[in-house]
């Protein structure tokens, strides 16, 4: 209980906003628009699960929107020739993993800092794109929308996937070897080589990791839309980021898990509508959130100068 | 009458939340007196210190200057009224030169004076000189070993022309020569009659050093007496309350067979060169020497963290080359490294955590960590070593400095090693937990595991050592058997004749 007493106060804000929406404005829960909501955060929700292994780790990717980007505009292309979708997918999701492995070469190999790293790989790629593709927006073919089930269907599908990823994950940090390695190397590298793990394997494999996830959350994306346009991912890294933070992992590492994160997405997400349904003007949003991160950054400062002492 | 002393508390009384401290603690300072200050940890010393430069404010009772009661000490005005304060851990600008270093400690500037900066280096070099350390004024911080930065703060506290000066373990780092430095620079400034407070785990330092020595015990002071009335065995008793009877655990086995034979090891970028030794199993080799002698260094060798390139590694008659961690765990080799706060223990991970961090191979083989499992052995190795913690679930943190030892132990032992390299194993440890540790390596060492001692603390290496290697400059200078004259290994470590 003490011990998921961070996770479960994010829960409980989240809990207090849906019950307010459900008194003030039970609107809110009309399946058909809660279902497109939560399918516009799914990709979101699978880029957060690999930000929360990298964070854990004591490291960030700030790269993913430009990833995210990318790997969305090559899927649509890819799309646009005639590949089958199970081909996009795959070449979505390696594209990537070799981004991601690109940075944790240099971040894990180099000992170069992550968020200089990722820094660099972020303007590079965004400009590339911007270069390459001059903002012209990629037409996909049918069937690719909603993989070709239909919208309610494909919503479904979409939502589903997210939530099993991150149970999966959730799951591997916990109870495999691998989880306990990340959080080992997120709290003291040094330490944890000594015991005989390798701290610089880890955090390569946790960059290709979230590499992977981003791929996989920008074909997510891809099935949402007739089109691609190349800003898709623009500012992808601050939400993710902000959603792992408020659901309490600490960003110096080797604290928090992946509920929180999980939790902390729900609650940004929940914002914007919240404001609408309570006819509250859509400026406020940012302000909202800006200072839910504030809340939550003020409390674990206030948690680990508690711990210190 | 004799004047009133430097320092004098009255009935000092501390707590934290529930926790009671110090509860009246009485101590006086006087002129020219180098008071040694004894307990075991959590006898409430570093409390006391804290409390008389400023950093914490006490709950009751009084702190008298020179006759004249203050109240309200805060770091800033113990400081002005000439306290200051050697921590154990030195805590200076690693970014910085020493000089600059120096200035700041020692102005205080306002942010817009001018820093005269030739001024600060020149009163660095003198300070440093004054000292005998030989510290380059223009050195960054960072480059500095710890002892050395030990020694940069010692001249911080001469600089400031401090009336009193606090000592907390001041030589748990530093070399013979620099303790003998250390020593001389006390005696200085005893002789200039400032009062110092010195806190050590050594004994011997104490009688060489101390003109009266106070033993603090669960927060009360349990007598102050003159070092000349009073002898080893006493202070150990009055600091746990009750008589050492044995300090070191005995051999009581012949050693079996050689586990480990090291032919002429060298590495060229660690300085090791040319070492040549057998351990055996049951069997504990000492190995002796000054902060630099390459020891550590040695063992970094045999757990592949730094590759050997020279001679050869035969382990159970195996040869072997060992690159990585990974390996050598793999071949048996356990490595219980000396900054255990640092490296030993993650102190955010609770102990369970803590004590698979070596085995997942050989504890979850398919990779799902079993919970239950884990739990058992936490639980065993808890319970085996007398770990004192409220739970396997306790974090690495929560623990005094001689249980995390043993949780950085244990998670070795758990691994089921041929061959234990301990690093300092009871470094900053109390006198209690010390005794403990030792059974604990006797006892490992009865049941067939070839250990490698490497300590500091001489009568440690002497005591608890069947054979005792020498080291002095990267290589080994003598194999000594157990219970040598300290003298001889002394020498043996300076690279003299007895």
């Amino acid at each position: 209980m003490k011990r998921y007493f961070r996770e479960l106060s994010v829960l409980g804000a989240l809990v207090a906003i849906l019950l307010g929406l459900a008194i003030f404005t039970p609107a809110f829960y009309q399946p058909q628009p809660l279902l497109s909501l939560l399918t516009r955060e799914a990709p979101t929700l699978v880029v957060a699960c690999g930000m929360a292994l990298v964070i854990v780790c004591r490291q960030i990717d700030i790269s993913v929107g430009s990833i995210f980007s990318v790997c969305s505009v090559c899927a649509g292309l890819l799309a646009a020739r005639g590949w089958p979708l199970l081909l996009v997918l795959t070449a979505s999701v390696a594209l990537g993993a070799v981004f991601g492995a690109f940075n944790g070469v240099l971040v894990a190999g180099l000992r170069l800092p992550s968020i200089v790293v990722t820094l660099a790989t972020m303007v590079t790629l965004r400009q590339g794109l911007n270069l390459v593709r001059q903002g012209e927006f990629v037409n996909l073919p049918e069937g690719i929308q909603w993989f070709g089930l239909g919208q309610t269907t494909g919503q479904l599908v979409l939502v589903i996937s997210s939530v099993v990823i991150l149970i999966l994950l959730a799951l591997a940090m916990r109870h495999l070897a691998a989880g306990r390695f990340i959080y080992a190397v997120g709290t003291d590298a040094e330490a944890a080589r000594l015991a005989g793990i390798r701290p610089q394997l880890v955090t390569f494999l946790v960059f290709v990791s979230i590499g992977a996830l981003t791929g996989l959350a920008a074909m997510m994306n891809l099935a949402q839309s007739p089109q691609v346009q190349p800003l898709t991912g623009n500012g992808l890294e601050l939400k993710v980021i902000a959603a792992v933070v408020v659901g309490g992992v600490a960003i110096s590492g080797g604290r928090g898990n992946l509920w929180g994160a999980f939790a902390g997405l729900l609650l940004l997400a929940c914002i914007s509508p919240a404001l609408t349904h309570l006819r509250i003007e859509a400026y406020w949003e940012k302000a909202m959130q800006g200072t839910i991160i504030l809340l939550a950054v003020v409390a674990d400062g206030l948690r680990s100068r508690q711990g210190g002492n | 009458m004799s004047p009133a002393p430097l320092l004098e508390l009255r009935q000092l009384v501390k707590n934290y939340g529930g926790i009671r401290a110090l509860r009246g603690v009485d101590f006086d300072l006087r002129a020219g007196e180098v008071h040694a200050l004894l307990g075991e940890n959590g006898a409430g010393k570093s409390t006391l210190i804290k409390v008389v430069t400023g950093a914490h404010a006490p709950n009751g009772g009084t702190i008298t200057l020179a006759g004249q009661t203050v109240s309200g000490l805060t770091p800033a005005t113990a400081r002005a009224l000439g306290i200051a304060c050697i921590y154990q851990q030195p805590a200076l600008f690693p970014d910085l030169t020493v000089a600059e270093n120096l200035a700041l400690r020692l102005n205080a500037p306002s942010p817009a004076t001018r820093m005269h900066w030739s001024d600060c280096r020149a009163r660095a070099t003198r300070l440093l000189a004054r000292i005998g350390a030989e510290i380059s004024p223009d050195a960054e911080v960072r480059s500095l070993s710890m002892p050395e930065q030990q020694l940069v703060e010692i001249a911080c506290a001469l600089g400031s022309g401090a009336r009193i000066v606090v000592m907390d373990e001041p030589t748990a780092s530093l070399t013979q020569k620099e303790q003998h430095l250390l020593f001389a620079v006390v005696r200085d400034l005893r002789q200039n009659g400032v009062g110092v407070i010195y806190i050590s785990h050594r004994l011997e330092e104490i009688f060489a050093l101390a003109d009266r020595v106070t033993v603090l015990r669960d927060g009360q002071s349990v007598g102050t007496h003159p070092v000349a009335g009073i002898d080893e065995a006493g202070l150990i008793r009055l600091m746990v309350g009750r008589e050492v009877a044995q300090i070191y655990p005995a051999a009581e086995s012949a050693p079996g067979a050689v586990v480990l034979s090291l032919n002429q090891l060298g590495c060229r970028s660690s300085g090791v060169s040319n070492v040549s030794f057998d351990v055996r199993a049951g069997e504990i080799l000492g190995l002796g020497g000054l902060v630099g002698a390459g020891r550590t260094e040695l063992a970094r060798i045999l757990f592949g963290l730094t590759p050997a390139d020279s001679g050869t590694i035969t382990l159970n008659g195996q040869p072997l080359t060992l690159r990585t961690p990974q390996a050598a765990v793999a071949h048996g080799i356990a490595y219980v490294p000396e900054d255990r706060r640092r490296h030993g223990v993650v102190l955010d991970l609770p102990i369970s955590h803590n004590l698979t961090m070596a085995i997942h191979r050989r504890l979850f083989p398919t990779t799902w960590l079993r919970f239950g499992a884990e739990r058992a052995l936490t639980l065993d190795y808890i319970r085996d070593l007398a770990v004192k913690c409220s739970g396997p679930e306790a974090r690495g943190g929560s623990l005094s400095g001689g249980n995390q030892q043993k949780v950085s132990l244990a998670r070795w032992l758990a691994t089921k090693p041929k061959l234990l390299i301990l690093d300092e194993p009871t470094q900053g440890v109390d006198v209690g937990a010390k005794s403990e540790i030792h059974k604990i390596v006797r006892r490992l060492a009865k049941e067939g595991l070839a250990v490698i001692l490497i300590s500091s603390d001489l009568p440690e290496v002497i005591g608890l050592s069947d054979r005792i290697g020498v080291m002095g400059g990267g290589t080994l200078r003598a194999i000594l058997p157990g219970g040598s004259d300290p003298h001889v290994v002394m020498a043996a470590a300076l690279g003299t004749a007895a």
